[in-house]
């Protein structure tokens, strides 16, 4: 059964279309991906799954019901993370789940056990009675994934779910968001710009300008690109393009000592070569092409990894220096 | 022991009971926060007393002195500190409310918002929790000013203390109300600033808070009916120094009582409450 089903999605705002007919569907604990730059329409995309927008046309289902007509079902039945904290952070991290612990119906008698425990998954059940203010910006975000699973969803929409965290923040991150998953079978939605981090979705769908533009698992995308690049270096160059030749029927380039191999399944293919080649091989290197030369390959732009929506860069500084005023 | 993860439980809303329940813990939880921070924010707690007590002993002492022998035309033997009394509970009431309505702004700015609009609870739930809680603070804060009462020679007993507290809370309702419709449409803090000077302070001013509403100017007349604040003043001042000094607002020839002035906040704030309701479905 699929968890996400969209049908030649929608979203305009005025003469400028957003999400420009979408389509694709995220089947029963699947980690999807939505890849692009800013302003191809991801955000867009989530907020009408979450039901924050309504669609301008087409149908799109979430957890089984019908995200314009059936609302409040999609709402009980989805976690969110957005890509702005949304916590308050004048009240404890007990607090804020416990507020939403309340707005979201969770059984009264259930309410104290599941908080600690999604609490001690995100690892701050130890931090619990601390006002929120106090949290860095790594614990806030793991407050919200805990937060986000409270009310056990069906699916979990995380919109660029590390935007602005340190890199080892961001590992830290993931792997709660992947233990999670893995626990509770969990469907994932996310959004990203960061291309490592589209690496951790079992399907990526490329998104530019509103439209998608390729759907597939992370290899296969890679495939589009290209072959994978095996560099050998072995002790004796020429018996070893000799015997490469004849055992895999590929054309070896000299490449000074080495030999530069294309392949269409590298990793697979390394094994392979040093089980089966007589020569004694120095070293092996595997090149893979990127998400990166993906996107540069279907769109003719890079998707510039690290930059930052200068608009949120703008309310993440704001919310710093205001900090103190509130 | 773990719960069991059951995404199904609960889902969906299959009867109207079991929404009406979720809405319930939503107004709860929302009306909960507000207290809790109210409680929370010690120096809000008391830097907010300090404008209404400005107010009584600079205004109500520099009028006395300078103003003083008209004003006892105007008021008789009450002093102008006692007249004031009144008026100064409902300002703490009003700017209590309006900055607790207001707060909404604060969270659609810091995100918070967010959370409480993708929540499973109707919009009805949200603005009514907001109201209680901005409305219990209003009136917490209002209640404090009344120990003041007997330093001003004003007598208070259970009953009138249980009668002011009611008006204070319907005052304190219908502003809170009105402020949650203005807060689901204003965007920016910066807006706030001519909320405030254009709509609060008159309505502060022309509440009957500082002078008597009698004998004004017919244009001025009409301006303070519509002040949904002069039906707060009145009725407290009547409570507390008498039906003299407040024989009730003139509509038609016709004074209005405790309870009418009171139907009137009710109204106003149902009016307002419904707006409100339908400013936050209408935005996306």
């Amino acid at each position: 059964m699929s968890s996400i089903e969209v049908i030649d999605l929608v979203k305009s705002f005025g003469p400028l279309t957003a999400v420009d007919h979408v389509s694709f569907q995220v089947e029963d604990g699947e980690v999807f991906g939505f890849l692009g730059p800013n302003g191809a329409g991801k955000t867009t995309t989530i907020n009408v799954l979450c039901t924050l927008m309504r669609p301008t046309a087409g149908r799109a289902r979430v957890a089984g019901y019908d995200v314009a007509s059936q609302r409040n079902a999609v709402r009980q039945s989805i976690g969110l993370v957005f890509q702005d904290p949304s916590l308050d952070d004048q009240l404890t991290a007990y607090e804020n789940l416990q507020f939403h612990a309340h707005v979201y119906n969770v059984p009264g008698r259930e309410r104290a056990q599941r908080i600690e425990e999604v609490l001690r998954v995100v690892g701050l059940w130890d931090r619990r009675d601390a006002v929120v203010r106090t949290f860095s910006g790594g614990m806030k975000r793991r407050l919200e994934i805990a937060r986000g699973i409270l009310h056990h969803p069906r699916v979990l929409f995380l919109d660029e779910p590390t935007l602005g965290l340190d890199p080892q923040t961001r590992e830290h991150v993931w792997e709660y968001i992947l233990e999670v998953q893995r626990a509770h079978h969990i469907t994932i939605f996310m959004t990203t710009h960061y291309m490592d981090e589209a690496e951790h979705c079992d399907r990526i769908a490329i998104i530019d300008q509103g439209k998608i533009v390729a759907l597939d698992t992370p290899d296969a995308l890679k495939r589009m690109v290209g072959v994978d690049i095996v560099t050998v270096q072995t002790e004796d160059s020429e018996q070893a393009a000799r015997e490469i030749q004849e055992r895999f029927g590929l054309e070896p380039q000299r490449d000074d000592t080495r030999l530069r191999l294309e392949v269409e399944a590298g990793a697979e293919f390394i094994p392979r070569l040093v089980r089966e080649l007589g020569v004694a091989i120095r070293s092996v290197d595997l090149h893979r092409p990127t998400l990166d030369d993906v996107f540069l390959k279907l769109t003719g732009r890079a998707i510039r990894e690290g930059e930052a929506d200068p608009l949120a860069l703008m309310r993440l500084h704001g919310r710093l220096w205001r900090g103190g005023r509130r | 022991m773990t719960t069991a993860y059951a995404p199904t439980a609960g889902l969906p809303m299959r009867s109207w009971q079991a929404a009406a329940r979720a809405n319930a813990g939503g107004v709860y939880i929302i009306w909960y926060r507000d207290v809790l921070r109210y409680w929370r924010d010690r120096v809000r707690l008391i830097s907010s007393l300090g404008q209404p007590l400005l107010f009584l002993v600079v205004f109500g002492s520099g009028l006395t002195a300078s103003l003083g022998a008209g004003l006892t035309k105007e008021l008789g033997d009450v002093s102008y500190v006692r007249f004031l009394f009144p008026g100064i509970v409902a300002m703490a009431v009003l700017f209590t409310a309006i900055f607790s309505a207001i707060s909404i702004v604060w969270d659609r700015e810091f995100g918070f918002l967010r959370e409480v609009l993708v929540a499973p609870i109707s919009r009805a739930a949200v603005v009514l929790g907001k109201a209680l809680g901005g409305s219990t603070v209003a009136m917490f804060q209002g209640a404090i000013l009344l120990i003041l009462a007997p330093i001003l020679g004003v007598s208070l007993n259970p009953l009138l203390v249980l009668e002011l507290l009611v008006l204070m809370f319907l005052t304190a309702f219908a502003l809170t109300s009105m402020g949650i419709l203005i807060a689901a449409r204003l965007q920016s803090m910066e807006a706030f600033q001519m909320i405030m000077n254009f709509l609060i302070m008159p309505m502060f001013f022309l509440s009957g808070a500082f002078f008597p509403l009698r004998g004004l100017p017919a244009w001025m007349s009409v301006v303070t009916r519509l002040d949904p604040v002069a039906y707060g003043v009145d009725p407290m001042r009547r409570l507390l120094l008498g039906a003299d000094l407040a024989p009730g607002i003139k509509i038609a020839s016709h004074h209005l009582g405790t309870v009418e002035d009171g139907l009137i906040l009710a109204a106003f704030a149902a009016v307002m409450m419904v707006l409100a309701v339908w400013a936050f479905e209408a935005q996306e």
